[in-house]
């Protein structure tokens, strides 16, 4: 799960984390008065939307998909600017790198007080599946994309890991400041950030923190310019107030509804629609889809645990999606049986009406009863026994392959 | 032969007296797996009917392997407690000579994996499995053992061992073999979580170790750089024939695919990045999972272990 800039900020202020003064608005008068109160000559205005290259992309206007303004995030010398940018960012479309063409739509902006740059850092916190720990990753090159920098200079990218038991040594800390040069008041703020964002990280359970960039003020402070933080949703249990923080805007509605029934659905560009158990055989389901010359539709896997009710749920979410022009169930019987699959297989069609050409393969517990099943139904299905034939099938119905 | 469990393997429950546990320790219990109780705190004392085997019931890992001289140990145990499960487990069997410790729970908060992994290491004679995962199952002649969640009935003994990250694609390569006429010495389900206990190599390097195992098929998927740092350790060390598939070619970018490790994330752990470190470290891939028993054959010929 990801948070705003502005949330990410909040919650540093309550870690002892120095940021700028900065109001959250939704509109253009907000934005004013925003300024109004902050006092400051300069301010950032910056769209606040979940995706990263803010800076670089480009604001359209939905209705007439004509060009508004070029950067999400300005810097205003005067109140007119911040009118001027308040009003190209508030409710457009927000094209960059990472949301891809589709953009999204901008509600939440975020002004903030501006400051004297002196350099400019990368700064992240993550866990690090090789190490098996948390890994904070720093780099001299800030403001870059860090995939960027790691290619091209790696040697300016410095790494400590904390312990899991103790977390990150105040020698590591001081350690990694002096890597990145500071020295004095800097190093030492450096350090205390350190130990600041790891609390945050651990007590919030956080997946990853990236301040991109964090800079050294003309006056030796170490500010966190910008803020992105993502939590590990396997904690939410323990974590009730994340609920408020959520912004479902930024997630895809029918991926939202997927989770609640206990299913893992990802839409995809193509247009065979796939039902599987199994995350692992799921994705193998779009390899083999896309080897025998068709695309798929989507990625969903029903879990262990499937019921009649979330089988049907899964057919109505993969039917939704008007580019289905055909269906690959892909069972792989372990606790789920073959045989209520087909049962449920044979209700949600009836109930939704299925009209799309539909392959079902079957294999593991009670595949053969599962069969017997869907071929006493008289519902126009294929039933085959490997996935390879299951693919090659519903590929060729469709009118697609090679 | 097998690897790290076989018939004899004394096995423990964690989470016996809960639904998950009850229900596929019946399974186990029905595939002849010694299961020898359970634990569940603050229920010692009490017994659970495993379909005809009356499992006695422990309040600790501790206790349970001193009364029953356990070294296996499964847990089922909800994702909020799991981790506490896991600990308890490692740091027993430690005091205790060692042991196995598999986790099938699935959603486990990622920190809380951090920390118990760490005690995990720090048990010199413990290994751990998983967790989200659907454990380890060594077939014998007449039902064998199974520790886990896995369907007992598709696998058979021989002479391939297997390796997976996820758990129906395991059974999905286990079907393969049948397919060709081939059984599995041991199948491992070492889970799609970013932080697990054992991992591919460590698999690899027992089958090798394992005068049973004549082949190997392992199962990667996107996400994190495990399967290129195993085809490296294949290249190197490995004397047996590996047959690899990698789930996720047509994964996008930046989406998690179900499992909490399943993401390529910076343009990094792609499918395409694992399949072309399998085949440059001589590994035959296979590119359709449907393809596995028709390759691993290729693989066995290749290495006059079968004849053509």
């Amino acid at each position: 799960m990801n948070i705003h800039e502005y949330q990410a900020k909040s919650m540093f202020r309550e870690y002892g984390i120095k940021v700028q003064e900065g109001v959250h608005c939704t509109s253009v008068e907000e934005a004013l008065s925003a300024y109004d109160s902050l006092g400051s000559s300069v301010v950032a205005v910056k769209s606040q939307i979940h995706a990263g290259g803010r800076g670089k992309g480009t604001l359209f206007d939905p209705a007439s998909g004509e060009e508004v303004m070029q950067g999400g995030v300005k810097i205003a010398f005067s109140r007119d600017d911040v009118e001027k940018f308040a009003t190209g960012i508030s409710g457009n479309l927000l094209v960059t790198k990472q949301t891809g063409p589709e953009g999204k739509i901008v509600s939440n902006m975020y002004v903030e007080s501006g400051c004297s740059i002196e350099h400019e850092y990368y700064l992240a916190v993550l866990v690090d599946r090789d190490s098996k720990s948390v890994l904070v990753m720093a780099s001299t090159e800030g403001g870059m994309d860090i995939e960027e920098v790691a290619e091209r200079t790696p040697e300016a990218i410095h790494k400590i890991w904390a312990d899991p038991a103790t977390g990150i040594s105040e020698e590591d800390a001081s350690g990694l400041a002096s890597s990145l040069g500071l020295s004095g008041s800097s190093a030492d703020e450096m350090a205390g950030m350190l130990a600041s964002l790891y609390e945050l990280f651990i007590e919030r359970d956080c997946s990853m923190i990236e301040i991109n960039p964090l800079v050294r003020t003309e006056e030796g402070g170490m500010v966190a310019l910008d803020a992105k933080v993502s939590f590990d949703e396997n904690a939410d249990f323990r974590h009730p107030w994340r609920d408020e923080l959520r912004d479902l805007s930024e997630e895809e509605e029918v991926e939202i509804r997927a989770n609640e029934l206990g299913l893992s659905y990802v839409k995809l560009d193509g247009d065979i629609g796939c039902l599987v158990n199994g995350a692992g055989l799921a994705m193998a389901s779009m390899d083999v889809i896309k080897l025998y010359g068709g695309e798929p539709a989507n990625f969903l896997d029903i879990g262990g645990g499937a019921t009649k009710e979330s089988i049907t749920a899964a057919f109505e979410i993969i039917l939704e999606d008007s580019s289905v022009k055909g269906i690959l169930v892909n069972i792989f019987g372990g606790i789920i049986r073959c045989d209520m699959v087909a049962r449920s297989v044979i209700e949600a069609s009836e109930e939704i009406g299925l009209n799309v050409p539909l392959v079902v393969r079957f294999s593991g517990t009670n595949h053969a009863e599962g069969k017997a099943v869907l071929d006493e139904s008289g519902m126009a299905v294929h039933t085959t026994s490997t996935l390879s034939e299951g693919a090659r099938k519903i590929v060729e119905l469709i009118g697609g392959g090679i | 032969m097998s690897i790290w469990i076989n018939d004899d393997s004394k096995v423990l429950i964690q989470g016996i007296t809960g639904r998950q546990g009850t229900f596929h320790g019946i399974r186990m219990s029905r595939y002849k797996t010694k299961i020898v109780g359970g634990v569940t705190p603050g229920k010692g004392g009490q017994t659970v009917d495993l379909d005809g085997l009356e499992a006695p019931v422990f309040d600790s890992m501790s206790e349970a392997i001193s009364e029953t001289g356990a070294e296996v140990s499964v847990i089922y145990v909800p994702a909020k407690f799991a981790a506490g499960a896991i600990v308890d487990a490692a740091e027993s069997f430690q005091a205790a000579g060692g042991g196995l410790v598999v986790c099938i729970t699935e959603g486990i908060p990622t920190l809380d994996m951090v920390k118990a992994v760490a005690i995990v290491n720090s048990c010199p004679d413990v290994r751990l499995i998983g967790p989200n995962c659907p454990g380890i199952i060594s077939p014998g002649e007449d039902g064998g053992c199974k520790v886990g969640i896995m369907p007992a009935f598709i696998h058979e003994k021989g002479r391939i061992g297997i390796v997976s990250k996820s758990g129906t694609l395991t059974y999905e390569a286990v079907a393969q073999t049948m397919s060709v006429g081939e059984g599995q010495t041991t199948c491992v389900g070492i889970g799609g979580d970013p932080v697990n206990g054992t991992g591919f190599i460590d698999c690899l390097s027992a089958f090798e170790d394992d005068p049973e195992t004549e082949a190997v098929v392992m199962i990667g998927e996107i996400g994190g750089s495990a399967e290129e740092e195993a085809a490296e350790w294949v290249a190197a060390n490995m004397t047996k024939p590996v047959v690899g598939f990698v789930a996720g070619s047509t994964a996008p970018p930046g989406k998690r695919m179900g499992h909490a490790g399943a993401i390529i994330s910076g343009g990094k752990g792609t499918a395409a990045e694992k399949f072309a470190a399998f085949e440059e470290a001589g590994i035959y891939v296979a590119r359709d999972p449907s393809e596995i028993g028709k390759v691993l054959v290729r693989a066995l010929v290749d290495a006059g272990l079968r004849e053509p």
